[in-house]
């Protein structure tokens, strides 16, 4: 019981990394290698606000999420829509957002070492324990846990009931058939990479409560957030909360009763057995 | 075909141009610098490194620069961030040697990108003062490169130190046997843990639970978990910065209850304290000051002023030393001559912020901190090996 509450934890964590990445890459259709480099200025943001000010990251968030919005609708609208509209196909917009952003993520990480200095930005938020079932939890993580939910669980609704919502999955599933019944694309495809990067930023406030980051962490988290979007299927969100949650509790479920050293083994090991049998991802489309 | 031409003559121009600007006659000193800016490492060196650099430069050039045989010459830095990765070290390191012709190049950061570059330093005859490398292979590798100082001390010594000061604890009652011991996963992290293995079993200690965890664990409550399972008395990591931290938090949130709890690398860091605030009171880590001595109080109160932070209370002061060392040895020296500085370096004593220092015949510095512990505002020297100010030991009480 213990593990698998811990392993919920920890999965939320990864929900909330991978969250902002899925929407990028499964409906902007952007590989967008700098994710990681937006998770960290988000947790610098709360960093910055709750040494200056005492201002929990539970109220940052608020005003990171807007900035991020904004901020990833101008990279895409100026850095990344002249990509999309001379690929031919979708492989050569792969190939080219991801050296591009390769390329964005090398100047977001300089960017942030000018502003912020390469010192580690760590801060002590909600670290008290919590009981739940006679064991005890970080209510940080607690808190974290329950923010991915929200987060999750809106993006969810939002997508499957709202119109714009739909349409967006539309995109993510055939962007040509899309413009055909009237969505527009390039509009709707620049929102769902905003939406990412704020989701991807919101991300990074909450985490750094409990996480250590340094203006180059966030290349690991790029490669988590990727892990787990390709586990769970490209575009879909259910397919990245089920892979997030279940990469938290195998590598909790591994530190736990077999050895803490063997973790990344067997997150790697799951991520090789999916890829094996079901190389589109738990929840991913077959063949396009 | 005609335009890559153009090109190639722009850019074989350009190249002869930036060549021929170190033609003129010397009047400053130019020295090299290669360090993490990004990469694994960037967090530490931005710590403990490059504000130092960025600090002695102030100085040297506000009064006037390095007296050469009687000629002031400024100070310059070209500076080349090595990704935390040893093939840049080395690049960086081979390109200020032949390209930028440094006068002098400054030891890289850490153990390891310290090593990988020793060669290309012994090749190209620079001395090299490290400072932030610890290692056991001292005699070995100053047989091997003649120009390789250390200042940070031997793992042996400072693995050695930690287990007496619990033996202590425990000979005089006050801790128990049983000993939690976990470690990083990493180059670091394991040779400290082997080091102590066969040191705490010879004092007869109980490791009650042992493990070690990958570098990056975005989660260390299983191993909080399991270490409070198994009831210690004393908790060690042989941690690096990120777990440094994620280590102490889940103690604190599991209220691990020890008389003794130590951590690694970042323990000494400014930025521990003001994350934990009081409840960091008594934990012991690696390295330590004399944080009461004039020298060190005045360095420490020159480094905020002139980088806006505290330094670190273990290899900050070396890495400033080291600095020290370079600049009393051309002085003493009086010439620019590599050889010569090095042979001076070797042949005497230098005065420094962590206090006098003297090579050994292994070019190893003798007198260095090894324990430390977060007492009051400062993270104070307990255990050294030859330095003064070391101060009590103090027990863990509580996380409030």
């Amino acid at each position: 019981m213990d593990i698998l509450i811990t392993g919920l934890l920890l999965g939320g964590t990864y929900a909330l990394i991978a969250m902002g990445l899925n929407l990028q890459y499964g409906i902007a259709r952007i590989m967008n290698l700098a994710n990681g480099e937006m998770l960290v200025a988000g947790g610098f943001a709360a960093f910055w606000f709750w040494t200056a000010g005492q201002i929990s990251p539970l109220l940052t968030i608020f005003l990171v999420a807007p900035v991020a919005f904004v901020a990833n609708w101008l990279i895409y609208r100026i850095m990344l829509r002249p990509l999309v509209k001379r690929a031919k196909s979708r492989g050569q917009l792969e190939v080219d957002s991801i050296l591009a952003t390769f390329g964005l993520a090398f100047v977001s990480v300089g960017l942030m070492l000018a502003v912020f200095g390469g010192d580690y930005f760590s801060y002590s938020h909600l670290a008290r324990p919590v009981h739940i079932l006679g064991d005890t939890y970080a209510l940080n993580r607690l808190t974290a846990f329950l923010a991915a939910v929200v987060i999750c669980g809106a993006l969810y609704l939002w997508l499957n009931l709202s119109r714009p919502g739909v349409s967006i999955r539309a995109i993510a599933v055939s962007p040509e058939s899309a413009r055909l019944v009237g969505i527009d694309v390039p509009k709707l495809a620049a929102i769902a990479f905003a939406l990412g990067g704020a989701v991807t930023a919101t991300g990074g406030a909450l985490i750094s409560m409990f996480f250590t980051l340094d203006a180059s962490t966030g290349v690991l988290f790029t490669l988590k957030a990727l892990v787990i979007v390709i586990m769970g299927g490209v575009g879909d969100v259910r397919g990245t909360i089920v892979a997030a949650l279940l990469l938290g509790i195998m590598e909790t479920f591994v530190a736990s009763a077999i050895d803490p050293g063997l973790t990344l083994a067997a997150a790697y090991l799951l991520f090789v057995l999916i890829l094996l049998f079901r190389p589109q991802g738990l929840f991913g489309r077959r063949g396009t | 075909m005609q335009r890559r031409t153009t090109l190639k003559l722009a850019a074989a121009l350009l190249t002869a141009t930036m060549l021929g600007g170190s033609a003129y006659a010397q009047e400053t000193i130019k020295l090299g610098a290669v360090a993490p800016k990004t990469g694994p490492l960037a967090g530490g060196a931005a710590v403990t490194h490059w504000p130092n650099i960025k600090l002695w430069v102030e100085e040297v050039n506000g009064r006037g620069g390095i007296d050469v045989g009687g000629t002031k010459m400024m100070v310059e830095v070209v500076e080349y961030d090595d990704q935390t990765n040893p093939a840049e070290t080395i690049a960086a390191v081979t390109r200020l040697a032949t390209q930028d012709e440094a006068d002098f190049i400054l030891a890289p950061y850490s153990t390891g990108l310290n090593l990988a570059a020793a060669p290309i330093f012994d090749r190209f005859g620079y001395p090299q003062i490290t400072s932030t490398a610890s290692t056991d292979r001292v005699a070995e590798l100053s047989g091997q490169f003649n120009d390789l100082f250390f200042l940070l001390g031997q793992n042996s010594e400072i693995v050695g130190d930690a287990v007496e000061i619990l033996s202590k604890l425990r000979d005089a009652g006050t801790i128990g046997n049983k000993v939690a011991m976990v470690n990083v996963a990493d180059a670091f992290g394991i040779e400290l843990a082997s080091t102590a293995k066969p040191i705490f079993e010879a004092a007869g200690f109980e490791l009650v639970y042992e493990t070690s965890y990958p570098l990056g664990t975005p989660d260390l409550s299983p191993v909080m978990k399991a270490a409070k399972a198994a009831d210690p008395d004393a908790f060690v990591a042989w941690s690096y910065p990120p777990d440094t931290f994620g280590l102490t938090e889940q103690a604190i949130i599991e209220q691990l209850d020890v008389g003794v709890f130590y951590t690694a690398v970042a323990t000494a860091f400014p930025a521990f304290k003001g994350r934990f605030g009081a409840a960091a009171e008594g934990i012991m880590g690696i390295g330590g000051v004399n944080a009461d001595s004039e020298a060190f109080q005045d360095y420490a109160k020159r480094h905020m002023d002139a980088t806006g932070a505290a330094p670190d209370y273990w290899a900050s002061g070396m890495m400033y030393a080291s600095l020290q060392i370079l600049e009393q040895a051309i002085t003493g020296a009086g010439t620019l001559d590599r050889e010569t500085v090095t042979q001076y370096i070797k042949d005497n004593a230098f005065e420094t912020v962590m206090g006098t220092v003297e090579f050994d015949d292994n070019n190893n510095n003798p007198s260095y901190w090894t324990v430390g512990q977060w007492q009051g505002d400062a993270f104070r020297g307990v255990a050294s090996t030859g330095r003064e100010g070391v101060v009590d030991v103090k027990l863990k009480e509580g996380w409030e």
